[in-house]
């Protein structure tokens, strides 16, 4: 019979082979769902897959991918940490609002005040924003032993009934005639998270993203941080004899996914966004979780697993409006990707064997 | 930069190759907020869609997306359509005003239609329809037929838009029947369906017999319907299946007209940006048929006040009105200016629900 | 302020109906962490559930016929996810996380066609005498057959986990699955068995809205109820009767919110809105005192090598 067996070390080929088995395997597939909805299967995958990249607005479309890939790396570098340590942080979500929200908030204080300084205080005040609302399930996990999970998944509920109050109440502009939503931060200089190079779309939070990776990988490979967080994911214990405390670990973990996240929501409210307005969010901190593992909670696998996403997204939407495919299908297309992604990832830690039954 | 350069140089050439894409076939595109089986408010604008299909056939292709979030990506979606050829550009949800300012401005060629905004440019209309028109003949019958006198009402978000709806419904249900008291919930959601047959449950729990609703789904006629002796009215769409009851009758969104008319003035080359605010005499606003479960004398009446407001002899917001507080409005025969309307951030005199803020 | 408008029994009755769902898919979940595995999916599920059991309950005509394909279109999902954990070795909380996508994708193709449809109604138990009682009437007996059939399976999970063999089997693989492992107990089996209930739980769960609390079927319907689902979980401590307990005390606030809301109360909308979240992480925080802790090898790959 067919059996698993675990390779003595996970095999470098099949690690970079089992993505791209997975792609061609969901293009099989989704080609065959393309087809059962009546679209030309072939026409359809390469609407999703070339369009963007090679097709007639790829000018357009290539920069995109990393506007959209941003957040999404920037929140699962700092998921990735805390996954690695067995700090389950669900709620990057909430800390993505509540970083959009301190954010945007300290910079339309200033309005209409033009300075330099403005912008770095925002992006301070958004990171400090993620941090606090992170730390909430952090302390209560330190201090009363709550599961972290579910204290940071509720905060996600809260943090969007605060972000309606906010676009409806406190940061209303008052020159939008009583529409919710704040002012658009596009209008005010000092504040805003413009494009770096013209015509591309490419911000603060791109480059933010860039650096967030290297600078995981290096926390992850040379630091002595790195190497507590990989021992009390791998051997918890031996983190303990080791004088790794494992409060210390929660709050830093929590704190930098936390920061990370509520960056991001920053970056986007000042820039792709401008507004705080009330669907300000749009579930960027739950696809992050998928694409930190989907990047295997590595760095740069996390950095080419958000590609990947922002590639779907992107295609799947040119697919949407060229050929008329429903949304929905689009969704399950995805979901289709990640399935085959993490089955076939296997590969890389065991091998198929097969097996004449053997009398033990 | 040579990057910077070519990027822009590209991005240029594409601007400049873009109205030879578009030549015999005129390319209509819609950005919708929901999916186009949400049965409301993205439905009826589908609805338009297919009418404009309908009518000018192979004159005219049409494109749309569903389900766009509002922000960052709703500016991509629009650039991608306007990329793709699209003559004319309708964005259908508030939350895109400001991403379609944004393309409107790098696409000066493409004309851009912006639903329930106000902002404008010389490529962008806005358009939006007069519902409380429709609120009010919803507030007399409600204020006729209720016998505990509590209309329940369930709001979505305290925005100008919803309150002028209370109003509305409410001075017309207050001068037929003086003892009519009206419960509001503010749901803090445009679609969630559980969350709304909870609050129409809440709400006839204390004693409301009438149900109007600012959120989409259906959920709260099937709350009243499974209650009984409740009626509601159909809300952006008929909502014919709870018909006789609980549905009496219902404000349909009709855009069918206008996306017609605009896309006419495209072919022809004599669209303006324009703003418009049309209720139910050019047919924007429509009432639904009010069922053999209202009495006929008041049907009749809601007839005879629905021919009224469309022959433009009767405004639904006539003094004398005083707001919630007291202090006066409108004097006798004062009728509100748009602009008021638009923002309206304030109930009248006799609410004793609040306005969160 | 005028909190008598406020009728309490009718407030127990909503919050029973109300509660009904979240705690369905609730219980399944439990079951499933209890084997060891944590699937994230609940809502990807939820919905699949919702639309199988609204499609085949309006082309069929029988409530109860739809209620059956809601559980098995759960428990074919769930498959989906036992094939990728169990077999394919995949992270489970991707794995649930994808699910969840795939889910809302499917659930709403398959529900293409269907919008603005009434289903056919399920109708509420009319127990003689029972009913009739005066506040225990309306509050306890005056609701359709698969509010009870939810309190069953609560007391039918309970007495499984705590008095048979097949409890013991199925925490012991919760808790180690190597040991388990050892003693000759098919691990991946009764794992996949797991999976399957949770995923017929969260079907039934998803059609009992679209069915009797909604009812009707629409794009996204669920609205996060599966995610409070899996919250409810952790919030009982992977106990039984406090699931129950759980999704009273939810369900219970989300409606009493509504119901305050109208009477005027001097706490803003919105604060009310949060409320079930907040009060949630408040009771547990109370509770974490409790020693109780989830099963040792919740959300750990299994792979028997030799």
């Amino acid at each position: 019979m067919l059996t698993l067996e675990r390779r003595p070390q996970p095999s470098r080929t099949w690690s970079a082979v089992a993505p791209v088995l997975a792609v061609v395997i969901t293009m099989i597939a989704g080609g065959a769902m393309f087809a059962a909805l009546g679209q030309d299967p072939v026409e359809a995958i390469r609407t999703i897959f070339w369009e963007p990249l090679f097709g007639e607005f790829a000018s357009y479309y290539r920069p995109q991918l990393l506007v959209k890939a941003a957040p999404l790396i920037l929140i699962a570098i700092g998921l990735a940490l805390g996954f690695r340590a067995n700090i389950w942080n669900i709620g990057a979500e909430g800390q993505y609002i509540i970083g959009a929200l301190t954010g945007a908030g300290v910079g339309l204080a200033f309005y209409p005040a033009e300075s330099m300084l403005i912008f770095p205080l925002m992006v301070l005040a958004g990171a400090l924003g993620g941090w606090a609302w992170a730390m909430i399930p952090g302390l209560l996990k330190v201090r009363f032993g709550t599961n972290e999970i579910l204290v940071s998944l509720m905060l996600v509920y809260v943090a969007e009934q605060l972000l309606a109050k906010m676009a409806l109440g406190l940061l209303r502009n008052p020159e939008g005639r009583g529409f919710p939503g704040s002012r658009n931060l596009r209008d005010y200089p000092s504040a805003h998270n413009a494009e770096l190079f013209a015509n591309t779309g490419i911000h603060w939070g791109v480059v933010a993203a860039l650096i967030a990776v290297i600078f995981a990988y290096i926390l992850l490979t040379r630091h002595v941080l790195g190497f507590h967080i990989r021992l009390a994911g791998q051997a918890p214990r031996a983190a303990r004899f080791a004088g790794v405390a494992p409060a210390r670990l929660t709050l830093i973990c929590l704190g930098l996914s936390g920061a990370l996240a509520g960056l991001a929501g920053l970056f986007e409210v000042a820039g792709p966004a401008g507004q705080v307005s009330i669907d300000f969010n749009v579930g960027y901190g739950f696809t992050a979780i998928i694409v930190a593992f989907l990047g295997r909670l590595h760095p740069v696998g996390i950095l080419l697993a958000g590609l990947l996403m922002a590639l779907t997204y992107i295609g799947g939407e040119t697919a949407e409006s060229n050929l008329g495919l429903p949304a929905a299908a689009i969704q399950m297309f995805q979901g289709m990707l990640l399935f085959f992604l993490l089955a076939v990832d296997m590969l890389t830690h065991f091998r198929l064997r097969w097996k004449t039954a053997e009398v033990a | 930069m040579t990057l910077t350069r070519i990027l822009g140089a590209a991005a240029l050439t594409l601007g400049l190759a873009l109205p030879a894409l578009a030549q015999d076939k005129t390319k209509v595109g819609f950005i919708y907020v929901g999916p186009v089986g949400d049965g409301g408010w993205t439905y009826e604008h589908d609805q338009g869609r297919l009418a404009v299909e309908e009518h000018f056939g192979d004159q005219v292709e049409t494109v749309f997306r569903e389900s766009v979030p509002e922000g960052a990506d709703a500016e991509r979606a629009i650039t991608q359509m306007a990329l793709q050829g699209a003559d004319l550009i309708f964005t259908t949800s508030f939350g895109f005003m400001d991403a379609t300012m944004a393309v409107a401005q790098k696409f000066p060629d493409v004309k851009f239609e912006h639903a329930t905004g106000f902002k404008t440019a010389d490529n962008v209309s806005v358009y939006s329809a007069r519902f409380y028109e429709g609120r009010a003949i919803q507030g007399h019958i409600a204020g006729k037929m209720t016998e505990s006198n509590i209309i329940g009402y369930i709001a979505s978000f305290p925005i100008p838009e919803v309150i002028r709806g209370i109003n509305a419904a409410y001075i017309h249900a207050r001068k037929v029947n003086p003892e009519v008291e009206f419960k509001v919930i503010w749901a803090y959601t445009w679609f969630d369906p559980p969350k709304e047959a909870d609050a129409a449950t809440a709400l006839i729990d204390q004693g409301a017999d009438v149900i109007l609703q600012h959120t989409d789904s259906t959920a709260p006629q099937a709350a009243a319907e499974k209650a009984g002796d409740v009626i509601t009215f159909g809300q952006a769409s008929d909502m014919a299946e709870y018909k006789p009851t609980p549905r009496v009758s219902s404000i349909i969104d009709n855009w069918a007209p206008y996306y017609i008319a605009r896309t006419q003035a495209v072919i022809d080359g004599t669209w303006e940006s324009t703003e418009t605010w049309d209720g139910i005499a050019p047919g924007m606003v429509e009432i639904g048929e009010i069922t053999d479960a209202v009495p006929a004398d008041v049907r009749e009446e809601a007839l005879a006040m629905i021919e009224a407001i469309a022959a433009g002899e009767y405004h639904p917001f006539t003094g004398p009105l005083n707001k919630q507080d007291g202090t006066p409005w409108l004097a006798d025969g004062e009728v509100a200016d748009d602009a008021t309307l638009l923002g309206m951030d304030f109930f009248v005199e006799g609410l004793t629900a609040e306005i969160p803020n | 302020m005028d909190l008598s408008a406020i009728n309490p029994t009718l407030l127990l009755a909503s919050l029973i109906v109300a509660s009904t769902p979240i705690l369905l898919a609730a219980i399944g979940e439990l079951v499933v962490e209890r084997a060891g595995v944590l699937n994230l999916g609940v809502e990807g599920m939820m919905i699949t559930g919702a639309i199988c059991g609204f499609a085949i309950a309006v082309n069929t005509g029988s409530p109860f016929v739809g209620f059956v394909a809601a559980a098995l279109g759960g428990a074919v999902l769930a498959l989906l996810f036992g094939f990728l954990t169990q077999f394919a070795l995949a992270n489970q909380v991707a794995s649930g996380l994808a699910l969840t996508l795939f889910g809302l994708g499917l659930s709403a193709l398959l529900g293409q066609g269907y919008q603005g449809i009434k289903p056919p109604p399920t109708r509420a138990l009319d127990i003689p005498v029972l009913s009739d009682l005066p506040i225990v009437g309306p509050i306890l007996f005056s609701h359709d057959l698969m509010v009870y059939l939810a309190l069953a399976l609560v007391a039918a999970v309970w007495a499984m986990l705590k008095y048979t063999r097949l409890g013991l089997i199925l925490r012991a693989v919760g808790e180690n699955h190597d040991a388990a492992h050892a003693l000759g107990y098919k691990v991946v089996r009764v794992r996949l068995l797991a999976i399957l209930f949770g995923g017929a739980c969260a079907g039934l769960g998803g059609a009992y809205l679209s069915l009797v609390r909604v009812p009707q079927w629409t794009e996204g319907m669920t609205a996060g109820y599966g995610w409070i689902a899996l919250a409810l979980v952790v919030f009982a401590s992977w106990k039984a009767g406090r699931v129950l307990l759980g999704a009273w005390l939810f369900g219970g606030i989300s409606v009493l919110q509504l119901n305050l809301q109208p009477t005027g109360i001097p706490i803003p909308a919105e604060y009310l809105s949060m409320s079930p979240y907040l009060i949630t992480i408040l009771v547990l925080v109370i509770m974490s005192g409790d020693k109780s802790r989830a099963p040792g090898s919740l959300g750990r790959m299994f792979h028997a090598s030799e």
